[in-house]
């Protein structure tokens, strides 16, 4: 196999070198036991690293601990939370722990930051490293000393004899030599009951250089010669370039104009020169022919074209229709049925720091080397993408992410990255580039706008017996029901999107989650059952029932009678290792429609907890950041165009969005510790609906539910917008 | 044209373009990067900074009409390695994820707290509604400013 990571080559030599002596543990991703690595064998020998590889750490002769992953930071905190792990399992205290993340040419290959995965795969993969390092200076001590390794304790940097008192530091027993092991997969890990570095509330790594500015995000950075870089946009989505005079640009003194088919650059020594270059180029376009579906007919639109498979944005679960038991019979016996339809809006990630990229090439005596810095959560992918787009090889290119001002799943590709390379290359300078708002609003992807068809039966018992699930383009994450239902039919139906659609926080269990849940709370009433009482009769998983309960017993369920205009609503679900549950109360203003959600609680449980206050903050920042998806969030578009492209148009939660909040969290020590980024976003819109219709007797099933708040005297009895 | 600014208690004499903003003096001129961007049009608050006293959306001021101007940034806080204490309560309270936004919010709330040493929650929460916190920490951020309050930031410098 082939290594994928960046350490290949004369690179990984000249990474050994730069490491020194001390302890290097690698990971072996592979069956270790069905086809020994080449560094398999404990040895003093110099170090071969084996070809694939999932992380590595590196005790140096002061015992300073360096920890290499491909995962990156984007805020979710997994520089922390990761680092608590190693420390754990080490020993050592978690100031001694430095990561190097996101770095093509340092770090081992990785997919990438997302799917709520960098817990529980490279939490445990980085305890396995940290554990069979311990293990291993256990052994070294024990050589030492000439004593059973049986009877000694690691803890605090060091390896202590219990019987002698002697101890020895960490780097002291690496102290000249240079030492590799590879990790024992069956390493035995520290059971949650032990924890003291992993399970507490560790403040956010670096925490004192981001609240005094002093941390360098990649729209921050800035090296010698650099030159500031603007893209020339089509006027619509899909416009080609039929004719560009850059003749005006290329008057005003240092620009450079880069063209390239459809492809347009400026480059000027400063970003105002760069503006005015920009400004100055006469293009004309011809608009993309074909169907132009607007943002107000897309539901039709999706429902009627369909994609023959499945694209970006439609991760997170299997494309294939799930059939059980006789969904039509079912159906047909069925006392109560209820058919509805439910639509999900395109929405944006509105990341705060849009894509930005800094590429530079250095003349090397192996050749040209091309490094990016750029906040992706793909740094890999992105390194092959920047590779294809210059003809470079893919070891000439790397990729580093700095720490990264948010993403959602909306940084997954590469685009000023390879704008920024391509312009450096043409140049021969290091080009910055930074998109502004506009640019990040009108051509960075979306959230697939989705359509979905429920319905759906309740037997004389309570229990939902039959249930139909059609989704068009929303996507397949969560798209089964949490529920036991004995008839069952689902089907994810991929569209052709008219706009470019990709990743987003929890993919499609948002959608189906509010769809499903929606429908649930409708079924409820309609056997005249109390929502949370109906949801604990039919659930059978005891995880999924205890965060119904608890979110509903820390709310205070129902609650007394409450004023005019309030309402409650409840929602649960289950994605990607998380069980979730969140109670809403909502306010309408009968005036003026104004929507308010007055406090939300969400129970959630992710398994072992590695980190209490930063799964608090993920959660709560979920619910918030779910409200603008709910309530008021929509990309207009008509004719390829974006028509709001402006945070003055957008509209995302502000602090007047924000209800009380109560998180409580149900920690499971027995349990793998499972990802929080995602999961804790997806209940939030069908308990707001659910709460909603109790206040006005209205149902919303459409997302946004209010963009413009509800006109109660309209929409009375109308079922939805 | 040439403007003459004080910019966390030093003097800048910077030649700057009609078309250039406060903000990207700071930044690319004078070098100060904590100041951030992230909309152009001053309805995010990531660039906000302090003229004399007032908390100002940098993105918006062209760099013209600063002349004279006496200017903080985030960078201007910290006095001899101390955090200001409300940089001290962001991290106290931990009111970030990513941080993008966290110099515009420590900024916006030492503003806000020398007009109001001591907000309640609901002033705290109109006085920054112009700031977004995209990964939703807002009440996080409340809970710093609260205890910033209590620490007696609204009395402290700048």
């Amino acid at each position: 196999m082939i290594a994928r990571g960046g350490t290949e080559g004369a690179s990984r030599r000249e990474f050994l070198k730069m490491l020194g002596g001390g302890l290097l543990v690698v990971l072996v991703t592979r069956d270790l036991l069905a086809e020994p690595a080449p560094g398999a064998r404990l040895t003093d020998a110099a170090p071969q690293i084996p070809e694939d590889v999932g992380a590595w750490l590196h005790i140096d002769e002061n015992g300073a601990v360096t920890v290499f992953t491909g995962k990156v930071e984007f805020g979710q905190g997994i520089r922390t939370s990761l680092a608590q792990e190693i420390a754990e399992e080490l020993r050592v205290p978690l100031s001694s722990v430095r990561l190097v993340m996101g770095d093509t040419m340092l770090t081992p290959f990785d997919m990438g930051t997302f799917g709520s995965r960098s817990t529980p795969q490279m939490g445990t993969q980085l305890r396995k490293v940290g554990a069979t390092a311990r293990e291993r200076l256990v052994a070294l001590a024990a050589e030492h000393w000439h004593v059973d390794p049986g009877g000694l304790t690691a803890a605090g940097g060091r390896v202590t004899d219990p019987r002698t008192h002697r101890s020895l530091r960490y780097g002291e027993l690496t102290a000249g030599r240079t030492i590799t092991a590879t990790v024992n997969d069956a390493v035995a890990l520290t059971p949650k009951a032990h924890w003291t570095a992993a399970g507490t509330s560790a403040p956010h790594v670096g925490g004192r250089d981001l609240v005094t500015g002093r941390h360098q995000y990649t729209s921050d950075m800035r090296v010698p010669d650099m030159l500031y870089a603007k893209i020339l946009r089509a006027p619509s989505i899909g416009a080609t370039l039929t004719s560009l005079d850059t003749s005006a640009a290329q008057a005003i003194p240092g620009v450079v104009v880069t063209r390239d088919g459809d492809f347009v650059g400026v480059t000027a020594p400063s970003a105002p020169t760069a503006a005015k270059a920009l400004g100055a180029l006469r293009a004309t376009w011809a608009p993309a022919s074909g169907p132009e579906p607007s943002s107000r007919d897309i539901a039709d639109y999706l429902r009627r074209t369909p994609a023959p498979e499945a694209g970006p944005g439609h991760e997170g679960g299997s494309a294939e229709p799930f059939e059980r038991g006789d969904v039509t019979a079912a159906l047909a016996a069925a006392p109560h049925r209820l058919t509805q339809s439910y639509t999900v809006a395109y929405i944006a990630h509105v990341p705060l720091e849009p894509r930005a990229a800094l590429a530079q090439i250095t003349h090397e005596a192996g050749g040209d080397r091309l490094t990016v810095w750029t906040g992706t959560q793909r740094p890999f992918a992105v390194r092959d993408e920047v590779a294809q787009a210059v003809g470079m090889p893919n070891d000439r290119v790397r990729v580093i992410v700095p720490d990264t001002g948010s993403g959602y799943g909306g940084k997954h590709t590469g685009e000023a990255a390879v704008e920024a390379a391509r312009l450096a290359q043409k140049v021969g300078r290091p080009v910055k580039l930074v998109w502004t708002r506009e640019e990040e609003f009108r051509w960075a992807y979306f959230r697939p706008a989705g359509v979905i068809d429920v319905d759906a039966g309740v037997d004389a018992n309570g229990i939902i017996s039959a249930w139909t699930f059609d989704n068009y383009n929303s996507g397949p994450a969560a798209i089964r029901p949490p529920y036991p239902i004995a008839n069952q039919r689902v089907v994810f139906h991929p569209s052709v999107s008219p706009l470019r659609q990709g990743s987003y926080r929890a993919l499609a269990a948002t959608a189906n989650h509010f769809a499903r849940e929606s429908h649930v709370s409708e079924l409820a009433r309609m056997v005249q059952m109390d929502p949370v009482a109906f949801r604990l009769k039919n659930i059978d998983d005891p995880r999924l029932r205890d965060v119904v309960q608890k979110a509903a017993n820390t709310f205070g369920w129902p609650g007394p009678n409450r004023q005019a205009g309030h309402g409650v609503g409840v929602a649960c679900g289950f994605e990607k290792g998380g069980y979730v549950a969140t109670c809403a109360e909502v306010s309408v203003d009968h005036g003026s429609g104004d929507v308010h959600i007055v406090r939300a609680v969400t129970a959630f449980d992710c398994g072992a907890i590695v980190n209490p206050d930063g799964l608090r903050n993920q959660i709560s920042g979920a619910l918030v950041q779910g409200i603008g998806g709910a309530l008021f969030e929509a990309i207009e578009f008509d004719h390829g165009v974006i028509g709001n492209p402006h945070l003055a148009d957008y509209r995302v939660p502000r602090f007047s969005d924000v209800p009380a909040i109560d998180v409580v969290l149900v920690d499971r020590p027995d349990e793998p510790s499972m990802g929080a980024g995602e999961a804790p976003i997806m209940a939030l819109a069908p308990a707001v609906a659910a709460a909603l219709f109790e206040a006005t007797g209205v149902r919303l099933r459409a997302l946004p539910m209010a963009p413009s708040g509800i006109k109660l005297a309209a929409a009375s009895g109308s079922g939805a917008r | 044209m040439r403007i003459d600014i004080e910019v966390n208690g030093s003097r800048h004499s910077v030649d700057v373009d009609p078309s250039q903003t406060l903000l990207e003096v700071l930044r690319d001129e004078l070098g100060l990067t904590g100041t951030k961007y992230g909309c152009g049009e001053g309805r995010c608050g990531a660039c906000t900074v302090l003229v004399g006293s007032h908390a100002v959306a940098s993105c918006t001021i062209p760099a013209q009409s600063a002349n004279g101007a006496k200017i903080t940034t985030i960078e201007g806080l910290e006095h001899d390695g101390h955090l200001h204490p409300v940089q001290q309560a962001f991290l106290d309270e931990q009111a970030f994820q990513c941080a993008y936004c966290t110099p515009g919010m420590v900024m916006a709330s030492v503003a806000l707290l020398r007009a109001n040493p001591q907000p309640s929650a609901e002033e705290i929460a109109r006085g920054l509604e112009t700031n977004i916190c995209r990964c939703g920490t807002y009440p996080r951020i409340i809970a710093a400013v609260r205890r910033a309050a209590a620490a007696g930031a609204g009395e402290a410098r700048p």
